[in-house]
């Protein structure tokens, strides 16, 4: 039963481990996964604590319906302060390891302190263990999985690794699970690099109990098809997140050149069908019926044989229309160095597309970046700036602490031409015709970040009644509207915050698809789970909480309404190519900021974004310990 | 038309969605260890491989049974076992060829697949249809068929060619 699993603390500078319960308290507050991990983060946590000191806590919490067979609950959710921004660290990610976790007994992980060497840990039928990783340190995160493997001689552990990026604490290191699924962002990598923790591994027999499992078993059935029936699901099964270009691209909403272009022109090769010259299958997370990820082999070519898997739209984005890189193979290549490396895709596409763009603009030259032609389109440059930030050498020190230590040291205006918001890099979409997408990626907790609250079906233009039947109030279906999209963003950040914390796949709600399973099949499979009664009405209020408590975090570290906002180059530069409705756009300040107003009263925040004491009473925060004034 | 649990792994996309339906459904628990099914990867390479009891025309565990307790469904042909007659000697476990049998860790009793009684519940769940109930002759039909595809479009070609 859920009721069952445990919280492990794990202080790794003592070796001392001490196991608790999960308080049904608690989780009618926070479910689980991210919820209860972000509950944690903000009680636990001293302000303006060192991310990568030894008092930063890394998280690692389960969903609370983890291991359920639908809907790809295998998602697992990683926290702590984030050595990138300073702000909420979080990173999902899906693969195997969080219902491993589960059958180990835990559902939710907090590790302080700094282990005096590498090490990992072996979480196993309720037992912890600190394990000498010595002999892993150093590498890849593939080789780290399979020496696991080997000499616990078990083949069904599930690991949690870094690469060396997260050794030499490269800020947005990432962490890593199998060959594809990786905590991206915010640099969790760069936390567990920092505690000399190199793995956590988790095996487990302990059975997960339901409530009503006939029932349930029933209900999970439906929810697959409910959700493999959408065209969405349909797409993604076949091409993966890949298919989403089809479509911007032809619209002009992807950021090419860094920022200079918002369509890549002869962009051909990127097209999704493509992938099938490399595809030998598609590949399922765990419970998941969409199977959106490609396993790919490269067969031909210097970096031949090569076996992968993915690559997301992001890497497309990535290696691809920033870095002006017009090939597939070239994502395929780099997808599998970043892996290999576990350094965050996005972080390392978006750094690299913006160094191009500073040594275009003579910010940068030969000599700062030892010699390396950062030019347009050159996929060996590439590759070689990958290798650079993972083992900090030479200009890749300089990017590896990220766009703000990298501005600072830069320096040269070189500020103006960064797409990055609270210090994290945006993906390569561009925001400027579409005010919903712009909104969420300002107002993510997490910093720039389209993972908070991106809602996607904006872009389907459905009607007005269709909306409002969702969304519980007016919305434009116009894109480009500003009208009602606050709404639209206040009431995604609820749902995704929920999704993160009952551990289930975002794309398997409503993303891209409008029929996806949401609050009411949501209520449903906790109830049938777990045996908990929640309205839709009690989950909005945990979203709210959930996001309110990471609101609470980001302004006692001293972030505030000034950092809810965009890149200036968005309220300057039109974009220039693309269709009509993408052409010519640029974000209006004045509209913007009453959309900021709305959003922030939507959330029960005042004007400056900060909780109103009526807002924290209703969500029982305030009792919790604040330092605002 | 009697029909057999066929596999496809080369359809298997490794989400285990089998094995955690099985568990539930025969267990009432969600622990893939207890299920009758179990996908075999290899990781590195992208291979995977659901491995579940073969309904074999000759069981080895009816052979070695040293209390015949190993029958077979009429309706299903399944290959079940008689808890009444089973001791829990676990001979079978130990002689399946396919680790197909296994014990469950808390009633000490053996568990094997018996094809849900004509419904596997795995097949249900398996999207990719990886996993397919479906009798020799359909299957050997569409296998033909799908390996001649590339024959016959080469033929196509030929007659439009000529």
């Amino acid at each position: 039963m859920v009721w069952n699993r445990k919280i492990a603390f794990i202080n790794l500078s003592t070796g001392k481990v001490s196991q608790k319960l999960v308080s049904k308290t608690m989780r009618t507050l926070y479910l689980g996964g991210r919820g209860l991990n972000m509950h944690m983060l903000y009680t636990l946590l001293k302000p303006k604590t060192d991310p990568l000191g030894h008092e930063n806590v890394l998280f690692v919490g389960a969903g609370l319906l983890g291991g359920i067979p639908c809907l790809g609950s295998g998602r697992c959710d990683i926290a702590a302060k984030s050595p990138l921004t300073g702000a909420v660290g979080d990173s999902n990610i899906g693969g195997f390891f969080a219902p491993e976790l589960r059958f180990a007994g835990f559902d939710h992980l907090a590790i302080t302190g700094k282990a005096d060497k590498p090490v990992y840990l072996l979480i196993k039928n309720g037992e912890v263990e600190i394990k000498d990783a010595s002999h892993l340190w150093g590498e890849d995160t593939f080789e780290t999985q399979t020496v696991i493997k080997r000499d616990e001689d078990d083949q069904n552990i599930k690991s949690l690794v870094i690469g060396v990026a997260g050794e030499n604490l490269v800020r947005f290191a990432n962490v890593r699970t199998g060959m594809k699924n990786s905590a991206g962002r915010t640099g969790m990598g760069c936390v567990m690099g920092s505690k000399n923790l190199k793995a956590i591994a988790a095996r487990g027999t302990v059975p997960l109990d339901f409530a009503y499992p006939d029932e349930l078993l029933e209900y999970c059935k439906q929810m697959n098809n409910m959700i493999t029936s959408t065209r969405w699901a349909k797409a993604q099964s076949r091409w993966g997140t890949m298919i989403i270009y089809s479509n911007t691209n032809t619209t002009g909403l992807i950021r090419t050149r860094n920022f200079q272009l918002n369509r890549l022109e002869e962009g051909e090769d990127l097209e999704p069908e493509n992938i099938d010259r490399y595809s030998i299958g598609t590949s399922g997370c765990y419970g998941c019926a969409v199977h959106c990820r490609h396993r790919y082999v490269l067969r031909e070519g210097p970096y031949a044989p090569l076996y992968g898997e993915g690559p997301e739209y992001t890497s497309l984005g990535a290696f691809g229309t920033m870095v002006d890189c017009k090939k597939m193979e070239t994502i395929l290549v780099a997808n599998h160095l970043v892996n290999k490396y576990g350094v965050d895709t996005l972080e390392t596409g978006g750094l690299i597309a913006w160094a191009m763009e500073l040594y275009e603009k003579g910010i940068l030259n030969d000599k700062m970046t030892d010699g390396l032609k950062l030019q347009w389109g050159d996929e060996e440059a590439v590759y070689e700036m990958i290798r650079k930030i993972a083992y900090r050498d030479g200009f890749g020190n300089t990017l590896a602490d990220g766009f703000r230590g990298a501005i600072a040291k830069i320096g040269n205006g070189s500020e103006y031409y960064a797409i990055q918001i609270k210090g994290m890099s945006n993906l390569h979409s561009d925001e400027r015709p579409t005010p919903s997408f712009a909104l969420g990626i300002a107002t993510s907790t997490r910093g720039a970040d389209h993972l908070r609250s991106r809602p996607a079906i904006d872009l389907y233009g459905l009607p007005e009644d269709l909306l409002k039947e969702i969304y519980g109030g007016s919305v434009a279906t116009d894109y480009n509207s500003y009208d009602g999209k606050s709404r639209m963003v206040w009431w995604q950040e609820l749902l995704y915050a929920i999704t993160d914390s009952i551990g289930t796949c975002k794309f398997q709600t409503v993303f891209c698809a409008v029929h996806a399973p949401k609050w009411k099949e949501f209520s449903k499979l906790i109830q049938l789970a777990t045996g908990m009664k929640l309205s839709k009405a009690q989950l909005m209020d945990i979203g709210e909480r959930i996001y309110t408590v990471e609101r609470l975090f980001n302004l006692r570290e001293g972030f505030s309404r000034k950092d809810d906002s965009l890149p200036e180059r968005y309220f300057k530069e039109p974009t220039p190519i693309g269709l009509p409705a993408a052409r010519n756009k640029k974000i209006d300040r004045k509209k913007f900021n009453k959309m900021l107003d709305e959003y922030y009263e939507l959330h029960g925040w005042d004007n400056n974004g900060i909780p109103t004491m009526e807002t924290l009473k209703k969500l029982h925060l305030d009792k919790e310990p604040s330092n605002l004034t | 038309m009697q029909k057999i649990l066929a596999i496809d792994p080369e359809k298997c996309t490794g989400c285990r969605l089998c094995e955690t339906a099985c568990s539930i459904h025969n267990e009432k628990t969600c622990a893939p260890e207890r299920a009758r099914i179990h996908v075999t990867k290899w990781e590195n390479e992208g291979i995977y491989i659901p491995m579940v009891c073969q309904q074999c025309d000759i069981p080895i565990c009816e052979t070695v049974c040293p209390m015949h307790a190993v029958k077979r469904d009429t309706d299903t042909q399944a290959v079940i076992i008689d808890e009444k007659l089973c001791v829990g000697c676990r001979l079978c476990v130990q002689f399946c060829p396919f680790g197909a049998i296994g014990v469950n860790d808390k009633t000490k009793t053996i568990t094997k697949c018996d094809l849900c009684g004509g419904e596997p519940v795995c097949v249900k769940f398996c999207q990719p249809e990886a996993l397919q109930y479906i009798d020799t002759i359909t299957l050997n039909q569409r296998k033909r068929r799908a390996a001649a595809k590339k024959f016959s479009e080469y033929l196509k070609k030929m007659l439009i060619t000529i």
